[in-house]
């Protein structure tokens, strides 16, 4: 039953003849090679899989791929512009917010998409934001501390 | 060279990986070119450590030449080898910074290879914090003794005394003429020198260091937060299946009838029946995934008899006999000294590793060889579990492993590295198994469940006169105290943390046995202080002798900012100290507690440490972070449900892990002591994690929570008895 779905994949035009019923994560890990969506649960609790669907965070376990017919889709991998790190990637990184590693790229896009939709958030709502995303290693109060200083650096003005 | 060109050159060049293993390894280094190679016999630093692994069981003798190596390419780059993983813990940039630190190169010159069975020396595996304080001396040997060899190729080329020359930055120079001066990587060039280390050869003193003790980001931070850093699942060989296998809904259950059929019927699926191992492959894992669903099995379950709530009656009912630890004076004697006697039998659950990373891996095989990529902690353990599986030569079997995504003692066995190469070798096509989450709780060695019994007793001035303590499955690491208690006993039940009365496999987890111990022991403590109507921190300096932990709690408690009062003082404070790896650790938290519905927020956590020398201070400060964190999970909500050997948690559901909304303040520090050893950082701060909240909970309300985990209904149970 292969569907021929089209969409933006990381600012590029992608068409992909498959069974429009597939997980997304699968697509993009094994179809297309882009392997920095993690799986961590399959169920949708623990955010390993999270993608930027029209620059909101979706978990891409439990997604379809032919609800992105025509959509904006970004993964990890084209988060990146022109070489140079987004923001929050950028702030992870500064503040070692980071051990394993598995689950950052969901970390890293849900932030995004938190920042996107409340670019001045305070700490509760950070936190609110990102509690559906898991971490094992413990890494959470440098998440919360990177991605605080990503709204500033991306707004130039301290939150409230 | 860097590190990738060496993975590459192996890839392409090497087609007998005979030639890797030890006996051969100078074929290896041949291969390497030109540059400066130093070879260590591990035996003067690391024999004691390896031999104890030796001895659980973890694998073969040392290799008899020489089993670490560092090189210096043509270019001045160093490459070290080492059989230890990066699974978050931070060796990718510690141990560089120790082989700078001694070779005077500037970090980013310095590179690790890491848990390749072809290209690094035998190890016994990624546990027990012990990459730092039993391997980095050894790095540390291999680079000063590379210095050497430097000033000596320095000193024939500018015809220099030694004694006059200096290293720095990757330079050697002449003292008093500095302009007279050699890179490395002009020192190296067209040369080729082995040389292996006789003996210990002279550090630098940790005075003088510019690189160790500093504060450093992790060096993995671009590639993990670009999506680039590749796990075992994220490689990609060409013609690769993915295989999804038949699991029993429980362990002892025996299939007793199975019909791949429906399975079959989906394009391009395999189905592979190979004695137990029933496996779908196909080239889209999603789709071997649906195949899976497809094939109807029937399986014998056994009556359960065991479950989550009689598996303590159980376990203390089948016990082994006790082992006694340490004794010392006379209990008897000790029990009549007692003005209060505090008896109390402390309990937790199986806990689950939960790593957000499954179990993973891809197998090759080529002729007699197999090549397998695995998510381990153990990279060596699986060398042999799949030879023997294959019934290959161990040298034929090389096992390389890319980024760990967590491991916390769970993936030291390597069940599903095993699977997939023995469905390559059926299928004759590459093969990944990544186990789904449900796999992942059912075959996880689960943090045995464990029992500890306290009797213990203080005098009428507030010291302790007698001690009497009893562990069962848990095992001894951290069952030893450390307070000044005349009479003693503490006695072992069970062969450390693995055992036949268990429903299910068991093994290490983060600190194994110590976080149950420090749990007991940390709550019996405060439940005497409380006795003795004394403040906890100091009846804990009161029957304190030991100055390293004296300071290590008074730093704690000044950090927090500890005001003195006995407890239940319901401010929600707590306290607790304990010893792992080497490392002495104090812990102070303050809670808060919803008496009506039992919940408890941990408002925040100061903890301390001495763990001697801190080689990068930041990463040690992560892992205490990361301890705090993934402790207050086993003390407030995980706990491993079942029915007979059936595992009834499937995921993250059920099972609830620490998560953003519960993260209290944390203030850490590290205690000053650049001129010891450097111990252990990845586990010992967790240990104390169970005991901060249940004393902290008891002074917030007066309960005493006795069992692990202290769920809310568990909290609201003992707040209703009070």
């Amino acid at each position: 039953m292969a569907d021929i779905i089209s969409f933006k994949l990381n600012g590029k035009p992608t068409q992909l003849k498959v069974d429009g019923e597939r997980p997304l994560l699968w697509v993009l890990r094994a179809d297309l090679g882009l392997t920095g969506t993690k799986y961590g649960c399959g169920e949708g609790h623990c955010g390993c899989c999270t993608v930027l669907v029209e620059k909101v965070a979706y978990r891409s376990c439990l997604m379809p791929v032919r609800s992105v017919r025509d959509k904006d889709v970004v993964t990890i991998e084209g988060l990146e512009q022109d070489g140079k790190l987004h923001p929050v990637q950028k702030a992870f990184m500064e503040h070692d917010a980071l051990q394993c590693g598995f689950c950052i790229p969901g970390q890293v896009l849900n932030a995004v998409s938190l920042l996107n939709r409340n670019p001045q958030p305070t700490r509760a709502q950070i936190i609110q934001g990102m509690n559906n995303n898991f971490c094992r290693c413990g890494a959470h109060t440098r998440i919360l501390d990177a991605i605080q200083s990503a709204a500033l650096e991306m707004k130039g003005g301290p939150a409230k | 060279m860097n590190a990738n060109d060496y993975l590459a050159l192996n890839f392409k060049d090497i087609k007998d990986f005979s030639d890797l293993y030890p006996q051969n390894r100078r074929e290896f280094l041949k291969r390497l070119g030109g540059g400066i190679i130093i070879c260590v016999a591990l035996g003067e630093f690391l024999a004691q450590a390896q031999e104890a692994g030796r001895a659980r069981g973890f694998g073969r003798g040392l290799p008899s030449d020489f089993n670490a190596f560092l090189h210096i390419g043509e270019d001045g780059r160093v490459t070290g080898f080492t059989g230890k993983i990066e699974m978050g813990q931070g060796p990718i940039t510690s141990l560089p910074q120790m082989l700078a630190e001694e070779l005077d190169t500037p970090l980013d010159t310095v590179e690790m290879v890491m848990g390749d069975t072809a290209l690094c020396p035998w190890d016994m595996g990624t546990f027990g914090s012990m990459t730092t304080r039993m391997f980095g001396p050894a790095m540390q040997a291999m680079a000063a003794e590379a210095k050497a060899v430097l000033l000596e190729l320095a000193a024939a080329a500018l015809k220099i005394p030694q004694t006059q020359l200096t290293a720095r930055d990757g330079v050697i120079f002449d003292k008093e003429n500095p302009e007279h001066r050699m890179t490395y990587g002009q020192l190296t060039a067209g040369k080729k020198i082995e040389r292996h280390i006789e003996g210990k050869p002279p550090l630098k003193e940790s005075s003088t260091f510019t690189i160790v003790g500093k504060p450093l980001l992790h060096r993995d931070g671009r590639a993990k937060v670009t999506g680039t850093a590749h796990y075992a699942g994220d490689i990609r060989l060409p013609g690769m299946l993915y295989a999804k296998i038949l699991r029993p809904p429980a362990h002892d259950a025996k299939l007793k009838s199975v019909d791949t059929a429906p399975a079959k019927k989906i394009p391009g699926v395999q189905v592979v029946q190979d004695d137990e191992l029933i496996a779908v492959l196909h080239e889209l894992p999603d789709v071997a995934d649906d195949a899976l669903d497809r094939i109807k099995a029937e399986f014998d379950v056994p009556e359960a008899r065991v479950d989550d709530k009689n598996i303590f009656a159980h376990l203390l009912s089948a016990a082994p006999p006790a082992n006694v630890l340490t004794s010392g004076g006379d209990l008897e004697a000790g029990r009549k000294l007692a003005a209060k006697t505090i008896e109390t039998t402390y309990l937790n659950s199986y806990v689950a590793h939960a790593a957000m990373e499954t179990h993973t891996a891809i197998a090759q095989i080529e002729g007699d060889k197999a090549t397998v990529w695995a998510s381990t902690q153990n990279p060596f353990g699986a060398q042999g579990e799949i030879a023997q599986a294959l019934g290959l030569p161990v040298k034929n079997v090389r096992i390389i492993t890319p980024f760990v995504g967590g491991g916390f003692g769970g993936k030291t066995y390597n069940q599903q590295a095993v699977e997939a190469a023995r469905l390559a070798k059926i299928i004759g096509k590459p093969v990944q198994v990544m186990w789904s989450r449900e796999e992942e709780f059912f075959f996880d060695t689960f943090r045995p469940a464990a029992i500890v019994k306290i009797s213990s007793g203080v005098d009428a001035a507030g010291k302790m006169v007698f001690w009497d303590y009893d562990v069962y499955y848990a095992g001894e690491r951290g069952a030893q105290q450390f307070y000044t208690v005349p009479n003693h006993r503490t006695s072992g039940h069970g062969r450390g943390w693995q055992g036949a009365e268990h429903p299910f496999h068991t093994g290490a987890w983060r600190a194994p046995g110590n976080n149950t111990n420090t749990f007991a022991r940390e709550s019996q403590i405060d439940q005497m202080a409380a006795a003795a109507g004394i403040d906890p921190v100091e009846f804990r300096l009161n029957n304190l002798s030991d100055d390293k932990m004296i300071r290590v709690l008074k730093t704690a408690a000044e950090t927090f900012g500890w005001t003195p009062a006995k407890a239940p003082s319901q401010r929600g404070y707590g306290v607790a100290c304990g010893i792992d790896a080497g490392t002495y650790v104090a812990a102070i938290a303050e809670v808060a507690v919803d008496t009506k519905t039992g919940a408890v927020q941990i408002k925040r956590v100061a903890c301390a440490q001495d763990m001697g020398l801190a080689v990068n201070p930041e990463g040690a400060k992560i892992q205490m972070e990361g301890c705090i964190t993934m402790g207050m999970g086993y003390a407030l909500t995980e706990e491993v449900h079942f029915k007979g050997r059936k595992v009834l948690d499937t995921n993250f559901d059920s099972y609830e892990i620490p998560r953003f909304a519960w993260v209290p303040k944390i203030e850490t520090v590290i205690l000053e002591a650049h001129d010891k050893p450097p111990q252990g950082g990845g586990e010992p701060a967790i240990v104390v994690m169970g005991a901060v909240i249940a004393n902290a909970i008891h002074d917030a309300t007066g309960a005493r929570l006795c069992q692990l985990p202290m769920t809310p209904e568990r909290v609201k149970a003992a707040i209703q008895v009070v």
